[in-house]
């Protein structure tokens, strides 16, 4: 092994959240200026994110070509160490407390849509699914896996919706990307709620004026944030 | 025990499209050859059964029914009669944007299946969990945030405290004290830079009023931004700061809901 793939091995070890490339060299900068008379620690200060994302990418491979009891997984936010998931019926005896929550059928289906196409209205979702969604829209919010995205620039400048890194980190993705299928689902033509005219939306981030957002918009999101 | 079997069914359908995918996979036939009115018969059919067993039927399915014959009855008529389609769709096929809709919605449930294949995958790793002891307070609190039942909780202590010091009976005339009058003691007594203990604050006071009035103060000051309210962890001292240099404006504190406090003993 590598200095690098150790020092890496450690630091994901110890750490109890997930951590990006960026945040491991940040530590690796942070220990050289602690100890500048260590060549390890010296040497290690200049390694760059992608070598980093790199020998981590190898270490995850090892883990799992070793069968070892634990993984490393990319997810959401960064890299965490796991245990491997043929260990589960034993690592869950020691949290007996932490039921795994399931979503509902509908909550499922209400939550690939926004998955596959956020930002997305709730119009736009019920007229995919053909129901009303207000109920498990509420159950999604409540559990953090989708967030308010912005509002569309239509009539009514109705909610856009997205997901969050939660959702990421709930269903084990490294991003949007690694959902199934999602080259043709995203490209999907979906059936939108009617409206009079077609206009681009404008997400929160990136629309004009001081970051984009009204008093209002900035509030329900603030609400939103808060309640996850 | 037909009954039952109906029941169990109904609550697996997730919508009326849903409804309708299970019965055109019941029929084996391609969604893009749906016989309108075959499948329509069988749509109704199956609400008559819901409602002979006294299941709710959702508003949805009933659009849906009227949506079905809606397009049964255009594909009755001759093809230069059946008028001009509704949206400007190029297609002449009645059916088609229903059979479009029904295959969008196949596609994300398949989507939903899925995501719940890997829900189930995510469930089985566990990670490394905080060390630190979990809080359950409701909602979740960004660390150093005070939450609303901290400060009740703290606000009773000095209740408390006034109560004890009433031990000795003796009359004091009814002060009146007002929640704008304490917003300007509380940006008063509040150090520039280092924050106060939020019992500090109620140095000196010895009436239920005053103390109440206080407290409101300090809720408005919080609510208007003009203070910081902060715990260092759990069950720790809650102090407050000033946020800035912002200035009250005179209309907040003059249009104040309720200016008097309440009578503490009334």
């Amino acid at each position: 092994m590598t200095p690098l793939s150790r020092v890496l091995e450690a630091l994901l070890f110890a750490s109890d959240k997930p951590m990006s490339p960026a945040e491991c060299v940040k530590h690796l900068k942070g220990a050289m200026e602690a100890a500048s008379e260590n060549g390890d620690a010296v040497a290690l200060a200049k390694c760059r994110p992608d070598e980093v994302a790199s020998v981590l990418g190898e270490l995850a491979s090892a883990y799992e070509e070793e069968q070892r009891g634990f993984r490393l997984i990319e997810s959401g936010p960064g890299w965490k160490v796991v245990t491997a998931p043929d260990a589960a019926p034993w690592v869950r005896q020691l949290f007996p407390e932490n039921r795994p929550s399931r979503l509902s059928p509908s909550a499922l289906e209400t939550l690939a849509i926004v998955a596959y196409r956020q930002p997305i209205t709730r119009a736009d979702l019920e007229a995919v699914r053909g129901v009303n969604v207000d109920g498990v829209m509420q159950t999604l919010l409540e559990r953090g896996v989708i967030r308010i995205a912005g509002r569309a620039d239509v009539p009514g400048r109705p909610l856009l919706y997205g997901t969050t890194e939660f959702f990421l980190e709930h269903f084990a993705l490294r991003s949007l990307d690694e959902l199934p299928n999602c080259a043709e689902l995203r490209r999907v033509e979906l059936p939108v709620a009617a409206r009079p005219e077609d206009q681009p939306v404008l997400p929160l981030d990136q629309a004009p004026g001081s970051n984009g957002t009204d008093a209002v918009s900035m509030s329900e999101a603030a609400l939103v944030e808060e309640a996850t | 025990m037909a009954d039952a079997a109906y029941k169990v069914k109904l609550d697996v359908f997730e919508g009326p499209l849903d409804l309708l995918l299970y019965l055109v996979r019941k029929d084996e036939v391609d969604i893009y050859d749906i016989e309108i009115g075959r499948i329509t018969r069988q749509y109704l059919e199956y609400l008559g059964e819901m409602e002979s067993v006294d299941v709710e039927i959702g508003g949805e399915f009933i659009v849906m029914a009227a949506n079905l014959l809606y397009i049964k009855s255009r594909t009755l008529l001759p093809v230069d009669l059946q008028g001009p389609v509704e949206e400007e769709g190029e297609d002449e096929d009645p059916r088609w944007e229903l059979i479009r809709q029904l295959i969008e919605y196949k596609k994300f449930k398949e989507a939903a299946g899925d995501l719940r294949d890997r829900e189930e995958f995510a469930a089985k790793l566990f990670g490394r969990t905080p060390s630190a002891p979990a809080v359950d307070g409701g909602a979740t609190l960004l660390a150093g945030e005070v939450g609303t039942l901290d400060l009740i909780a703290a606000f009773q202590r000095v209740l408390a405290r006034i109560e004890k010091q009433k031990g000795a009976a003796r009359e004091i005339e009814a002060d009146r004290f007002t929640v704008s009058e304490k917003i300007e003691y509380v940006l008063k007594i509040l150090p520039e830079k280092e924050g106060l203990k939020f019992e500090e604050l109620f140095a000196g006071q010895t009436t239920r009023s005053e103390v109440v009035a206080t407290f409101l103060a300090l809720l408005e000051l919080v609510r208007l931004r003009h203070v910081h309210v902060e715990q260092e962890g759990p069950f720790g001292e809650i102090m407050l700061r000033r946020r800035g240099l912002a200035v009250v404006p005179e209309q907040d504190l003059t249009n104040l809901p309720g200016s008097a406090a309440p009578d503490g003993n009334g």
